[in-house]
């Protein structure tokens, strides 16, 4: 009796699953079903919106009729406009070299030091990228203070005059510039040691056997070593400055005199401020040919590195 | 000094004179270019906390700007004890939750299933996920509030000026970079491991929770800790999205309503960017591994 049941159970069922059934049993399925959400954020909520971008910019103020390219064409016959742009890839590649320079020699410093000390530096020379800049920037904006500039104070104790931090156009341009530097340079640094810490330690022994000095050893081996993650770096970075709008918002929001507007905080000011969505999503596009050409290049560099692997 | 610690306490046999006086004189000028750049970075979080411990009185004393002369936390407690202050702090901290949940469940399951069990077309998302990190905020802030708008105007849902709507908002900023790490974690993992448990009968979803997410714990405190910093330090979509004092987060609450017109409260504002700072840095200061850790997967992994 036993015996015949436990036949019964092993007996296969003779319904066969169907088709639905085994459809959401397959592994193609299941894998899909697991990363729908990640589709839907990116269709619905990044890709989407770019391209509704490009409709919008088509538009005109009261967005009840298509337009075509006259956004385009007004912002081409307006003095602000060409400031912006000049401001803009004046802000990004100025702040990118810097930071670049910047990251690369502090990363340099530190890798110089004793081991157990670099941790405690490197901790410390983080700490500007850890702060959200909306609220660095607020510190950066109290130092530069038009009355009560603490900057200021110091260069009156060494007798110099004080400095129109954000209130002249070309020293405001400065300043922002300044504060993207400070705010950036650290993910420089921290991407540059790591790429130093990968470095062979033998090529620099056999370099200084060979009778290298140190520059020769930074052109010959360190920069070649790194050529890929310093590409990588600088395009991300290039984006996101590019990109930037929490500083130049909250330190100058553009002013004086619009100097230091960049796409991102004019598409602001005309977009949502203005209430001019066309016009804002016109300038926003301006963006969108740097960003392409850097991420193409990005991605190159990664699938380069990916096959090196 | 400083080199005086590096010196080997041992007497050496040989003496390599120029290459350790070489050695001492590049040690130095590290040391020395190290602590000047220590102070260009340190120095706005510095004179923030300075400023915070000062009365409104003595910022507008004309007295040197870099020395405390009667610290107080009155500024401190004056923000504290502010009901629209918490409020902000309440805002901040419930939307990172909420970002960082559901950020993270979006994220490893759709990692999981385009590092090991592919489907048409997932190469391509996975590299559709990496060109979307590349997206920034400010060209979809536009376009996202026309589209808000319009749900408004045609489903009658009020999205705007609500502060859940950031929790809708910013896994567009989240979700991609941490797909990014999780796929490189989950592809680090042996193919035996997975291969393994297939064969002993576990479903997919056994051999995520249990081999796949314990392996990649290290992946996930990264991947979480980004995501959690990027919601809180995110400045446009609040600027942009919400505007009454108690739908607003922490930076765009103190950016707004503490600097009010030309009547400028420092210490009280220097002492609220301190707070708006502190929950990064904290968790920065106790994970600091694996917060490097995330900010370097992007560019070393995959």
């Amino acid at each position: 009796m036993d015996l015949s049941e436990s036949v019964a159970l092993i007996k296969p069922p003779k319904r066969r699953p169907k088709a639905l059934e085994r459809f959401f049993q397959r592994k193609s399925t299941i894998a899909f079903l697991m990363a729908l959400p990640l589709m839907l954020v990116i269709f619905g909520l990044v890709a989407y919106p770019a391209g509704y971008a490009v409709y919008l910019s088509m538009l005109n103020k009261g967005m009840d009729h298509f337009v075509g390219f006259d956004n385009f064409l007004f912002l081409f016959d307006r003095d602000t406009f060409w400031m912006v742009v000049r401001q803009s890839v004046l802000f990004a590649v100025t702040a990118v070299i810097f930071k670049s320079i910047i990251g690369f020699v502090v990363a340099h410093f530190v890798h110089n030091i004793p081991a157990k000390g670099q941790r405690k530096w490197r901790g410390m020379l983080l700490v500007p990228w850890v702060i959200p800049p909306a609220m660095s920037t607020l510190a950066w904006l109290w130092l530069f203070d038009p009355s009560y500039s603490a900057f200021n104070w110091i260069l009156k104790e060494i007798g110099i005059a004080a400095v129109p931090w954000t209130g002249d156009a070309d020293w405001a341009r400065f300043s922002v510039i300044l504060v993207n530097i400070w705010v950036g340079a650290p993910f420089f640094m921290i991407m540059y040691l790591a790429a130093l810490k990968s470095v062979p330690e033998q090529l620099f022994e056999a370099a200084s056997i060979d009778g290298a000095n140190w520059w020769q050893r930074i052109w010959y081996i360190t920069l070649p070593m790194m050529r890929n993650i310093i590409s990588i770096t600088i395009l991300f970075s290039l984006i996101v400055t590019f990109a930037n709008f929490d500083i130049v918002r909250v330190l100058t929001s553009g002013g004086p005199l619009d100097s230091t507007h960049v796409f991102a905080t004019w598409a602001f000011e005309r977009g949502i401020i203005s209430g001019d969505i066309p016009l804002g999503a016109t300038v926003s596009l301006f963006m969108v040919p740097i960003l392409g050409i850097a991420a193409v290049f990005i991605l190159r560099d990664i699938n380069k590195r990916g096959n090196e692997a | 000094m400083v080199q005086a610690h590096t010196l080997p306490a041992v007497p050496r046999l040989f003496h390599y004179g120029s290459v350790s006086r070489d050695r001492r004189r590049a040690l130095f000028w590290s040391y020395f270019f190290l602590v000047v750049f220590a102070i260009f970075f340190l120095t706005p979080p510095i004179y923030m906390l300075l400023t915070s411990l000062k009365t409104s009185a003595e910022i507008s004393a004309g007295v040197s700007p870099w020395i405390v002369q009667s610290p107080t936390l009155s500024n401190f407690y004056g923000l504290l004890t502010d009901p629209k202050f918490i409020r902000f702090f309440w805002n901040s901290s419930i939307v990172s939750i909420l970002v960082v949940t559901i950020t993270m469940i979006v994220s490893v399951l759709a990692a999981f299933s385009l590092a090991r069990m592919k489907f048409w077309g997932s190469a391509s998302l996975a590299t559709g996920v990496f060109l979307t990190y590349l997206v920034p905020d400010t060209l979809l802030f536009i376009p996202l509030f026309k589209m808000f708008a319009w749900v408004n105007e045609t489903l009658g849902i009020q999205l705007i000026n609500q502060w859940w709507v950031l929790v809708i908002l910013y896994p567009t900023l989240t979700v991609p970079f941490c797909t990014w790490i999780m796929i490189g974690y989950f592809a680090s993992i042996p193919k035996e491991l997975d291969e393994a448990a297939l064969i002993d009968g576990a479903t997919w979803f056994q051999t995520l929770f249990q081999i796949f997410i314990p392996v990649a714990v290290p992946g996930i405190i990264a991947a979480t800790i980004f995501a959690f910093t990027v919601s809180w330090a995110q400045f446009l979509y609040p600027l942009a999205f919400t505007t009454s004092a108690d739908q607003l987060v922490l930076p765009v609450g103190i950016i707004t309503t503490l600097i009010k017109g030309d009547v400028f409260n420092w210490g009280q504002i220097m002492a609220g960017a301190l707070l708006g700072a502190a929950p990064p840095l904290v968790i920065y200061a106790f994970l600091m591994d694996y917060y490097i850790a995330g900010l370097t997967a992007g560019a070393t992994k995959g």
